[in-house]
């Protein structure tokens, strides 16, 4: 056998023109606030940030097999966080959604610490009795407005860092101009998610991560070390889902704990959204949030029956396709657009014929 | 004596904690299933009861006799239908399905019955009191507690007495084998979700007569019991009896300081018991 005449590669033909036709997107996106009206806005401003949750929701479930049903502590912290730096310490909103990102990431590190103490299922509830507790003391904190919430001071609303320039380029309103600047922080916010999230699972530590989701045991035999794996994923996932929080409650203007903390709202919608898509795909949540923009759009005056609909679509997707749309759709197709599946080619022509190699 | 008084009212409430966990644990002992839905079957069950009540004018006591065998049933078919396809090895479909349960049946109550808080009237009994050496409690949380403790003892009685219980802790063990004996595991996980739901039955007669309830409630029942089968310790049910207790005298005295800390100070203290025992108080297995 001829030693080293192969090469190991990921793309395929389909993801590269997938690739091109998302920059080309991203483009189309960016200078979208120029011609669309405030409605269609504020409509993307919300699937984005939903996508943003439901990617990190993935990453964590789908890829590091932590299902969690506390992710609404971290956008909840995110925004409050945003909110206490801009009332009581006076930063600009704009920087003070750092600080969203770095106060749920420090959040996390006793979340985890608590909620891996516990197994499996287990864990979810875990994570559900930190968001409480959580809720439950921002709750407290009077500054903040306490159980009933505040609202972002007028004057820092004003003087977020862009929104002249956008009103004097777009020639719009200030309220206009500060959805636009949303906008485009959420724009920017889910292409480093997405493009964060396809660059992690196409390095080593990607495919350590797949290795400890199929079988723990396994992977720890061949040298990965499981349980840090589990940290940088929860850690990484917190620290996106405050900056959604908080960009979201920026964009909202307005917060209250039961707003902030909702489990329906934050990981109920989110959990739906992935499932829904495809669980353990990027491809899924884009799917998914497409899906639930749709079905929010049609039945959302329905109140109760929207998500009587939603929760029964969740459940027959997983009983009966639970690798989701995008499953059924890759399944029969082949398509892949953002593949990790590394492939084995150029194997000497007396070999095996067999030319590629799963992960 | 007021702190008697409050760690005495703690551990009546402590009783009712441990009805909603007895359940939780049940399930997850046999099939190493953790129901999301299982708040929201409590407050399921006790909308039936206050159906039962108002049509058929029935006391709650009495209307619990004939809410069981449906209860029963639901459990059963749930089990049977939908659960029983997504139990493996990967916990993932188990949890989804039974979140979206918890939705569905949220919303449905609240379809159904709107979002007003409801109670059940329980006659005489909800005011009765007695006088135990220095502090007087009410007739109902006693007897939430001695209904805790019958339920505990009856399932002991099941699981080790029985020939079903036999069935059950030989499909915990191991199904395949099991099966090999001639039991099917798919009813004997059907019929141990159905005696869970006796026991929901029996928790939402206390937590309507005592209580108001309304549809939304769910999801806070399903954390208390699970605090409580956390901190007891995996598989024992006097562990959960006594994480009930710990959880609902910590509600009390976090209560009595201030209002607004009364499920603060549940969580908390579980957490404190996760951070010094993470395998509960009273581990038994090692799952």
């Amino acid at each position: 056998m001829r030693a080293h005449s192969y090469t190991v590669s990921t793309r395929t033909r389909t993801s590269t023109y997938a690739a091109i036709v998302a920059v080309c997107l991203v483009i189309a996106a960016a200078i979208l606030p120029a011609f669309a009206d405030r409605g269609l806005i504020q409509d993307l401003f919300f699937i984005f940030t939903m996508l943003v949750l439901a990617q990190f929701w993935n990453l964590l479930a789908g890829y590091g097999g932590l299902v969690s049903v506390g992710q609404q502590a971290f956008v909840g912290f995110g925004a409050y966080m945003l909110f206490g730096a801009v009332i009581l310490a006076g930063w600009n909103p704009i920087a003070a959604l750092l600080l969203s990102g770095v106060g749920a990431f420090v959040l996390a590190i006793p979340t985890a610490f608590f909620a891996f103490r516990l197994q499996g299922a287990y864990f979810a509830i875990g994570t559900w009795v930190v968001a409480e507790v959580v809720r439950l003391i921002v709750a407290q904190w009077r500054a903040v407005g306490g159980g009933t919430g505040t609202s972002l001071p007028r004057d820092a609303r004003d003087a977020m860092w862009g929104v002249e320039w956008i009103e004097t380029v777009f020639d719009v309103r200030a309220s206009a101009a500060r959805d636009i600047l949303a906008y485009w922080l959420a724009l920017a916010l889910v292409v480093a998610t997405i493009g964060g999230i396809y660059w992690l699972l196409r390095t080593k530590r990607g495919l350590a991560l797949a290795a400890v989701r199929d079988n723990m045991e396994a992977a720890q035999s061949v040298g990965v070390d499981a349980a840090r794996m589990k940290w940088a994923v929860f850690l990484i996932a917190a620290f996106g889902t405050g900056l959604a929080g908080g960009l979201i409650f920026l964009q909202n203007g307005r917060i209250s704990p039961d707003g902030a903390f909702s489990v329906i709202d934050w990981t109920a919608f989110v959990i739906f959204i992935v499932v829904i898509g495809g669980i353990g795909t990027i491809e899924g949540p884009i799917i998914g949030v497409l899906v639930f923009f749709a079905l929010q759009t049609l039945f959302a005056d329905y109140g109760s029956w929207y998500l009587i609909v939603l929760g029964l679509t969740g459940i027959v997707i997983m009983l009966f396709a639970p690798r989701g749309l995008w499953g059924l759709i890759s399944d029969k197709s082949g398509i892949q657009l953002f593949p990790i599946r590394r492939r084995l080619s150029g194997v000497e022509r007396a070999g095996p014929s067999s030319s590629s190699m799963e992960e | 004596m007021i702190w008697v008084d409050t760690i005495v009212q703690g551990i009546l409430l402590g009783g009712l904690y441990a009805l909603f966990a007895a359940g939780l644990s049940l399930v997850f002992g046999i099939m190493r299933l953790v129901n999301l839905a299982h708040g929201d079957l409590i407050v399921l069950a006790a909308y039936l009861l206050l159906v039962i009540v108002t049509m058929l004018g029935l006391h709650p006591f009495v209307a619990a006799l004939v809410a069981t065998p449906i209860m029963f049933a639901v459990g059963y078919g749930l089990q049977r239908h939908v659960l029983n396809r997504v139990i493996g090895p990967d916990i993932l479909p188990p949890l989804l399905v039974t979140f979206g349960l918890s939705v569905v049946i949220q919303n449905a109550l609240q379809e159904g019955f709107s979002a007003d808080s409801r109670r059940m009237p329980a006659g005489s009994l909800e005011t009765a009191s007695l006088p135990i050496g220095p502090v007087t409690v009410g007739v109902m949380p006693l007897l939430t507690l001695f209904t805790a403790i019958g339920v505990i003892l009856a399932l002991q009685w099941l699981f080790y007495r029985t020939s079903l219980g036999r069935a059950f802790r030989a499909t915990s063990d191991d199904p395949v084998t099991a099966s090999l004996m001639g039991i099917k595991p798919q009813r004997v996980f059907a019929q141990a979700t159905g005696i869970a739901m006796i026991v929901v039955t029996i928790a939402a007669l206390y937590l309507g007569t005592r209580s108001n309830f309304d549809p939304s409630i769910g999801p806070a029942r399903l954390i208390y019991a699970f605090e409580a089968v956390i901190i007891g310790g995996l598989g024992s049910l006097w562990g959960t009896l006594a994480g009930g207790i710990i959880i609902g005298v910590a509600q009390t005295l976090g209560a009595a300081i201030n209002p607004e800390w009364q499920i603060l100070a549940g969580h908390l203290a579980f957490l404190l018991v996760l951070l010094v025992r993470p395998r509960g108080l009273f581990p038994r297995a090692t799952d």
